[in-house]
Formats: C-alpha cells, structure tokens, sequence
C-alpha cells in the first residue's frame, strides 16, 4: 500500500476509480454543473432587474 | 425571552440588511466545506470494502437527500408561520426555497440511479424509499406550479403554505421507509444515538460535505429572496435608494 494521505497510487488510478470510474465522474460532474447553475441563474437573474430597474428609474427621473 | 426579533424578521427591510451582512460569510463557508469534502471524499477516503470505489457517491447523494427533506420541512415551517402571523417574508422564503429543494431531490434522486447500476445491477426500483423520494420531487413542483399559476400574491402563499404543510407527512415516510418495508436501499448512515455505522475516515468527510450543502443552501436563499425582497417591494423609497446605490456602484 502507498505511504501517502491518498487513496490511490496514481492519476490514472483516481480517474479509474476501480471500475467505477463512469458512475462515480458522472455523479459529481452533473452535482456540481447543478450547484453551479444555482448560483449562476439567481445571479444573472438579479443583474438583468437591477438593469431593467435603472433604466426605469432614470426614465421617471426625466418625466 | 424578547420575540422583538423575531416581529423584526417580518420586516423586508430588516432581513434585506441583516442578510446582507451574513451573505459573504455563508458563501464562503460553502467554499471551503464543499472544496475540502470534494478532496477528502473523492481522494482520500479509502474505498468501501464492498462496494469499492463507487462508495464515494455517498459523499453527494446523502447530503442532497438530506437537504431536500429539511427544505420541504422548511417550507412547511414557512407556511405555518406564513399562515399564523401573516408575515410577508414567510412567502419569500417558501417560493424562493422550493427551487432549490426541487434540485436537491433531483439530484438525490439521479445519483442514487446511477449509485443503484454497480450496486444493485439495476437503475431503478420501485421500492418503497426511491418512490417517496419521487413524490417529494413531485410535491416541489406542485408547491412551485401552484405559486406561478395563481397571480393574486396573497392567495397563492395560501395555497402554497396549505400544500406544503400538508405534504410534510411525507417526510416521516421516507425517513422509516426503509424500517416498515423490505427494501434494497442501505438504512442510514448517521443516528443520533448510535455510533456511525463507518469508519471514522470515511463519516468525517461526509459530515464536512452535509455541512457544505447547508451553507450552500443558505447562501442561495438569501441571495434569491433578497432579489425577491428587492422585486416586492420595488415601489417603497428605501429598495428605489438601494437599487440606485448598486447601481451607481456598477458605474463606478
């Protein structure tokens, strides 16, 4: 057995994951594209309003 | 005990602010947590004896399923604060929380699936725990249906608020789903009252994961519903000053 904190010996072997290489990548890669978009979509959803508010407020300003 | 706070927390304003402050520190937790679990789960837990290393799994699937099942506890909480003390903010919580569980049962569910192919040989089952899973995915998306279908603001947190604290009963099911039926899906990981059924090495990595999605959770609610806050109230003088400050600011 290897001597460091690591529960594989190599790169290859992380990537591996025994056999279970597939389950495993697919699980994480779709949770943290998931994780990702939740943070990302409240984001963008709050810069468009503070822009579309902006333009609202500067036209009530000039009426 | 004072309750001033907790009248205070009814107040959009107040919780805009306060939330403000807590926002940054919540996001970075969630950081650092959800980092640390990814290493610590994925690289340096040692591989199930059984199960090898498709094992690590748990270190995303449980901590999904539990937050999907607190928020839906949440929401109802929400809603019979919603429903007793008429507060405002209880609604803003109930409808910007409801997206976040429905993801959270959703990926709960999908890496269960794909957990279930090397260890049970099968995607699917309909057993009794996978299938009160489903419906909790179901009731997310009625909760969310009902609060875009109904345009009057205060009849549809009503509704929602009903839904949701009548859809709670399906929380004890699927916590002792898997004690009242015969069930391929593994009983829990983690007990108050008894020692963890892992190794220490394999649980502290989990834990560390379970507390990131929490602040994860955390982190976008507050951002959501102070969105939410500043969309409500948008005709009161004190968001038009604070959306022209954050604007202005942007300028700079």
């Amino acid at each position: 057995m290897n001597e460091s904190i690591f529960a594989f010996n190599s790169f290859a072997e992380f990537i591996a994951m025994g056999k279970h290489g597939f389950y495993v990548w697919v699980c994480f890669g779709i949770t943290i594209a998931a994780l990702v978009l939740n943070v990302a979509l409240p984001w963008l959803a709050r810069r468009r309003y503070l822009n579309q508010e902006a333009r609202r407020l500067r036209w009530e300003a000039m009426q | 005990m004072k309750w001033t706070w907790f009248h205070r927390l009814g107040s959009p304003k107040w919780f805009y602010e306060l939330s403000g402050r807590w926002l940054p520190w919540f996001a970075v937790a969630t950081v650092l947590l959800i980092a640390t679990g990814l290493v610590w789960g994925l690289a340096i837990a040692p591989p199930d004896y059984q199960q090898g290393n498709s094992f690590r799994i748990i270190y995303i699937h449980v901590p999904a399923s539990f937050l999907a099942q607190s928020i839906y506890i949440s929401l109802a909480i929400a809603g019979v604060v919603g429903l007793v003390w008429k507060m405002k903010i209880a609604d803003v919580a109930l409808q910007q929380s409801a997206p976040i569980g429905a993801w959270m049962a959703f990926i709960s569910l999908l890496t269960g699936a794909i957990w279930g192919k090397p260890t049970w040989g099968a995607y699917w089952v309909w057993d009794a725990r996978l299938t009160a899973m489903l419906i909790l995915l179901f009731l997310y998306f009625g909760v969310i249906a009902l609060g875009q279908a109904i345009s009057n603001r205060d009849s549809a947190a009503k509704a929602c608020a009903v839904l949701s604290i009548v859809g709670v009963v399906n929380i004890p099911i699927i916590k002792y789903s898997v004690d009242w039926w015969n069930t391929l899906h593994q009983p829990a990981t983690f007990s108050v009252i008894e020692k963890p059924a892992m190794p220490v090495e394999m649980w502290v990595p989990l834990l560390i994961m379970v507390l990131g999605f929490y602040c994860f959770f955390t982190t976008v609610l507050l951002m959501r519903m102070r969105l939410e806050i500043l969309r409500r109230e948008a005709k009161t003088s004190w968001v038009k000053a604070e959306v022209t400050r954050l604007v202005g600011k942007k300028h700079e």
